[in-house]
């Protein structure tokens, strides 16, 4: 059977590896070849880089990151932010990424999903969906609408329509994120992880509220969630990739133990 | 030299670089001449079927493997590289290389585990794989290795002489096949962490000889 994955998402901003809280006040904590690499060797089954650098003249660092980072992990690792055209994505795929991640370009243009999956191959393309509960709506049925902009700008869109609409064009996953879990370190949105999960095909990556390893069991165990990204959890050093993997499979999660 | 065979069927450079990584000098490439004074090829692929056939039939590539593969040359088959050595492919109804007797199938949809209920297709991330028999390429794999698949076909050779290790998804597949100087795997031993580096370097240092 195939193993639950554990990812270590790092946010990258002109080079440098940041932790965003609720996507502000970001810190400084290090440099992304180098974290790559510790969680390559503790297990990370995956590794999911954001660059969040603002300025779109500095793309050419995030290249050379994945570029270095590619020499120094032998995992899949994906690249998101700033993706905006078929040939953003083929820049980080030929620099080494395994897939790439849009969502915003993906909002205002859907078309992407599908140019870059006949590119490249659906596996190649995960739709990074960043979720608010809102309520059930006539506009929203799930109660779940879809943000832009770190959650600053709604747009209208269902999240479960959207994530439905992505699987069609092509998407090879899905990255899951709640804005109102994410930073808080109180648990994933389980009620949002099942409803995506259980209603489409492809593989969905839970994110946002990971603070213990109940949170991660729960996401995997009851949320059917394929994969759980975690952030704050491990860069903070409160638990280790290795005894998340341990715990879990000792209560019963299938994951990967040894590498 | 190894020879990594280029017909434009996906990510390359990833199983070029773990191999430099490992030590061994290796190149990409579509010359016929270069890959048959090679001393062993790694034929990886990404991609659909049909397309991947045509492609090599144009670069005449489809005979340097036979070639290849009948001078005892080493051959490392990856992903869509180890199922278009069979006869045929269920994927766009393809004619394939014949390097291996049997056939390249679709998982049945749905697919269902009794443990998991239905399952996802591609089947992709890291899962196990059952050795059924020994091989120098896989000396020192343990059976609590994982390897990363993506893949929503897999091979069926027409005989179970050649499986060599099987994986569970739902149904039960070979992973991975053999036959003579040709071993294949259908997951991504380039990403597969160290176990998979510990396949590439085994694969590397491997005379071709494998007694069925």
């Amino acid at each position: 059977m195939l193993s639950k994955r554990i990812i270590p998402c790092l946010d990258v901003r002109d080079g440098k590896t940041t932790k965003g809280i609720k996507f502000k006040e970001n810190v400084d904590i290090g440099d992304p070849v180098e974290m790559a690499r510790f969680y390559y060797e503790e297990g990370a089954d995956e590794i999911v880089f954001y660059d969040i650098t603002a300025s779109s003249e500095h793309r050419d660092i995030m290249i050379d990151v994945v570029r270095r980072v590619a020499e120094e992990i032998f995992i899949p690792f994906s690249v998101g932010g700033g993706i905006r055209t078929v040939e953003d994505m083929r820049a980080v795929l030929l620099a080494g990424a395994e897939k790439v991640s849009v969502n915003t370009a993906a909002v205002k243009n859907p078309e992407i999903i599908s140019d870059g999956a006949e590119a490249f191959g659906n596996q190649c393309i995960v739709l990074g969906m960043d979720v608010k509960k809102v309520g059930p709506s006539a506009k929203i049925p799930s109660g779940y609408e879809i943000v832009i902009h770190g959650g600053r700008t709604y747009t209208g869109m269902d999240a479960l329509a959207w994530a439905k609409k992505a699987e069609a064009l092509g998407a090879g996953e899905i990255c899951l994120n709640s804005i109102d879990a994410d930073g808080t370190q109180e648990g994933y949105e389980l009620a949002l992880t099942s409803l995506i999960s259980e209603n489409v095909d492809i593989p969905v990556i839970a994110s946002g509220g990971a603070g213990n390893i109940d949170h991660i069991y729960d996401v995997l165990r009851h949320a059917r969630a394929d994969a759980a990204l975690v952030a704050s959890i491990v860069h903070y050093g409160t638990y280790t990739i290795r005894q998340i993997k341990h715990e879990l499979s000792s209560r019963g999660i299938k994951v990967r133990t040894t590498w | 030299m190894i020879a990594i065979i280029d017909y434009r069927a996906g990510n390359l450079k990833s199983v070029e670089r773990a191999l430099r990584r490992l030590g061994f000098p290796c190149c990409i490439t579509q010359d016929r001449e270069e890959i048959l004074a090679s001393e062993r090829i790694v034929f990886p692929g990404v991609g659909a079927a049909g397309k991947a056939i045509a492609d090599l039939r144009r670069l005449g590539l489809d005979e340097v493997l036979i070639q290849g593969f009948e001078a005892h040359r080493p051959i490392l088959g990856i992903c869509l590289g180890a199922q278009i050595i069979l006869d045929r492919s269920e994927e766009n109804h393809t004619q394939c290389l014949g390097l291996i007797a049997g056939e390249v199938r679709l998982f049945p949809n749905p697919l269902y585990s009794e443990k998991e209920g239905r399952l996802k297709i591609p089947h992709m991330g890291w899962n196990g794989v059952h050795l059924v028999k020994r091989h120098p390429v896989l000396e020192g794999i343990t059976p609590t290795d994982e390897f990363y698949f993506v893949h929503s076909y897999y091979p069926v050779p027409a005989s179970d002489r050649y499986v060599i290790g099987t994986t569970r998804y739902g149904i039960e597949f070979p992973s991975i096949i053999g036959h003579n100087s040709l071993i294949a795997m259908q997951f991504h031993p380039e990403k597969s962490g160290a176990p998979g580096l510990k396949i590439l370097k085994n694969f590397c240092e491997w005379d071709g000889r494998y007694a069925e």
